[in-house]
């Protein structure tokens, strides 16, 4: 089963044929996924099917063996992090990335700092623009001058959002965004990924609850063992049958009923 | 470097809160009470030995020494925060000390003279020069072994620790190199390395206008952006207290006055008739010690408003996201060794300056001074934690107990014994007290 882009425009990001290992065991190996503007692509799997070693090398932390990454239809190289930026790809990770003993603007502006013009760092900048983030993604944020190491994982998770949604991102990586969050926390942040969404943002989310997934993506793709099984709209497939590509690695064409009935125990 | 952070609040973060201790009360206004601790401390200290020494330790002149004999481990101690924050640790310092005072000494000596021609009075200066250029060598020799090739940084100063030792005495065959360039060693302080009386009160008035400029910018930020402001009458008194500080400890320095031949040397030097019941001339402020304040300053600046600071401290807290937010982590460290090389040989050129003479020994266990200075001044061996005037302080602390044991006539032995005491106390109380911080 192939899936074609909306209207046949050049996706927005492009990865073809990536390959990874890790002495001599194959992480990803020969993965091709895309993702369009305004798009979210949900990526699942297992433990250990290569979501995360993936989207690093989009995101510029883990070199990819082979494979290649086009941006708006042109290659791209991403060798760091750094070089990730420069393509407007942000990444929060799953775990979250933050700089502990730093307070959320120094952690928000952590490799991109506000300076003043004579060359020193603009704290009060940094946390005015910080206030004005959060105000609109966590109104309830207030601790601005505490290292983040004392913050509630909600909290801490609002800056990691902050930083990736402040910088003006053209590609979202969210490596489970919700992981750590609570009820009401989580629905914040799926209200965020709309919005986001809505104004061309394309997102890769990675994701254990196939709920989410299924409530948020529009396109999914499925990982088993470092292979990609296959990618599907998410409007013509059913929950079982995704379970059964992560579990199985089988497109639901292919899937015998007996399968099916045996994932259910 | 104050001890109030200048950083601004917002009006609705803090109300008055509800338990008025003096602790919450401090932390509100963004008053740093781990420093207010040790500055209590400190003061505990002098006062207790000064009764114990019968009320020697309280005097011009064993605040004036004490000033001078902190200033060479303290200075060490401001880079060895930026080390030990980067979760580093320079084990090294000792024997860098030995090996650049004696490259310095020999340089002074016996090489710089059959160069430039003896007496040339540039001497000094490429003396020093050549000092701080083979400092940041070598720091930066061991920080890209560290960085780069990824060997702990225990194991490469460990190493370090005996070679530069080896190298100074290699340097001079193990002779002892003496005197000193004329000029050079007005950097070690004494008669004629102190500031004088007007010199020090001229210092004093400018670093008065500082404070009050500091506080007066901050308050301005802080209501450019509508952050809330601290109480007036709070700024008032900080400013009224950190310009007393710096007027007593002035009065302090000038109230030290030179010995009566040293004295007679200068009235004669300057033509003045010597005056009947003798001649007060004040010492004034030590050049080492202006070294110490100059260096204070800078590696505050360093490590609060420069990104380099920043990001030795993000490093420090979680590598792994220094990297993922694309600082360049390892040339970040090679800094950090440079600049802890370069503060070694400005202690090694005071230390030398002050000795008037260089041996091979020079340094001999300063690695640990400036470990225990740091650490007692709160910075964190888990890295990602510390401050420059932290450390000074600590500094300050250790020699305040060594002097003061020196004046009531304890041992060697024994001072040893409560300086490894009061290390392990210090940092277990720290631990304590940031555990609770912590809940």
């Amino acid at each position: 089963m192939t899936t074609t882009p909306p209207g046949g425009r050049t996706p927005l990001v492009e990865m073809r044929d990536m390959n990874v290992s890790f002495g001599g065991v194959h992480a990803v190996e020969d993965v091709s996924i895309d993702l369009n503007a305004g798009e979210i692509l949900g990526l699942v799997g297992g433990n250990g099917a290569g979501k995360s070693t993936l989207v690093k090398t989009l995101a510029g932390a883990q070199k990819a063996d082979s494979g290649e990454i086009y941006i708006d239809g042109k290659l791209a190289t991403i060798a760091t992090p750094r070089d990730a930026k420069a393509y407007g790809i942000e990444t929060i990770y799953q775990t979250l990335a933050l700089a502990d003993n730093q307070d959320a603007p120094s952690n928000m502006f952590l490799g991109r700092e506000l300076m003043t013009r004579w060359g020193t760092l603009d704290d009060s900048a940094m946390e005015d623009a910080t206030r004005k983030i959060m105000g609109r993604l966590n109104p309830k944020f207030q601790n601005f001058k505490t290292p983040v190491s004392s913050l509630s994982g909600g909290q801490r998770q609002s800056v990691a959002i902050a930083r990736a949604v402040h910088f003006n991102a053209r590609i979202l990586i969210m490596d489970e965004p919700t992981a750590a969050l609570g009820p009401a926390e989580t629905e914040q942040v799926r209200q965020l990924m709309r919005q986001l969404k809505s104004e061309g943002i394309g997102i890769i989310m990675i994701s254990h609850d196939i709920h989410d997934v299924f409530d948020l993506a529009d396109r999914i793709s499925v990982m088993l063992q470092g292979r990609l099984v296959g990618t599907v709209n998410r409007g013509d497939v059913t929950m079982d049958e995704v379970l059964a590509m992560i579990i199985i690695g089988k497109l639901p064409e292919d899937v015998t009923t007996t399968e099916l009935e045996q994932l259910h125990g | 470097m104050s001890v109030v952070e200048a950083s601004p609040t917002h009006p609705e973060t803090l109300g008055p809160s509800p338990r008025r201790s003096v602790g919450s009360f401090l932390r509100d206004n963004e008053i740093d009470t781990r420093m207010v601790g040790m500055i209590v401390v400190l003061l505990v200290i002098w006062v207790g030995f000064h009764f114990l020494s019968g009320g020697t330790f309280i005097t011009p002149r064993n605040l004036w020494n004490l000033s001078v004999q902190t200033s060479s481990i303290a200075i060490m101690a401001s880079g060895m925060v930026l080390v030990i924050v980067s979760r580093n640790i320079d084990l090294s310092v000792g024997s860098m000390v030995g090996t650049v005072g004696m490259v310095m000494a020999m340089l002074q000596v016996e090489w710089l003279p059959a160069l430039m021609g003896r007496g040339n009075s540039w001497i000094w200066v490429a003396t020093l020069a050549v000092g701080l250029a083979l400092g940041a060598a070598i720091g930066a020799l061991q920080g890209s072994i560290i960085a780069y090739i990824g060997v702990p940084s225990f194991i490469v100063t460990l190493g370090g620790l005996l070679v530069w030792r080896g190298f100074a005495w290699l340097t001079a065959s193990g002779r002892t190199i003496a005197p000193m360039d004329a000029s050079f060693q007005l950097l070690g302080g004494g008669a004629r390395g102190s500031l004088g009386d007007t010199g020090s009160w001229i210092l004093g008035g400018i670093a008065c206008v500082g404070i009050v400029a500091l506080l007066v910018m901050g308050r301005r930020r802080r209501r450019k952006f509508g952050f809330r402001l601290r109480p007036t009458w709070l700024d008032v008194v900080l400013g009224f207290l950190g310009c007393a500080v710096v007027l007593a400890a002035v009065w302090v320095m000038n109230s030290y006055y030179l010995p009566e031949n040293l004295a007679r040397a200068y009235a004669e030097a300057n033509a003045i008739p010597w005056p009947e019941g003798g001649l007060q001339v004040p010492y004034g402020i030590a050049y080492p010690v202006l070294i110490l304040l100059g260096v204070t300053l800078v590696m505050a600046f360093v490590a609060n408003r420069l990104r380099f600071g920043r990001y030795v401290f993000s490093i420090g807290g979680n590598p792994e996201a220094a990297n993922l937010a694309g600082i360049k982590t390892k040339r970040t460290i090679v800094k950090t060794f440079m600049v802890m090389g370069i503060l070694v040989a400005v202690s090694a050129a005071v230390s030398i300056a002050r000795l008037n003479a260089a041996v091979s020994g020079l340094g001999t266990l300063n690695e640990l001074y400036v470990i225990a200075a740091a650490v007692i001044g709160g910075t964190s061996l888990a890295g990602g934690i510390g401050t420059i005037p932290g450390a000074i302080l600590g500094a300050l602390v250790m020699q305040s107990l060594q002097s003061g044991m020196v004046l009531i006539g304890v041992g060697a032995p024994v001072q040893d014994v409560a300086l490894g005491v009061v290390l392990v106390t210090a940092v277990a109380i720290d631990t304590i007290y940031r555990r609770r911080a912590a809940r």
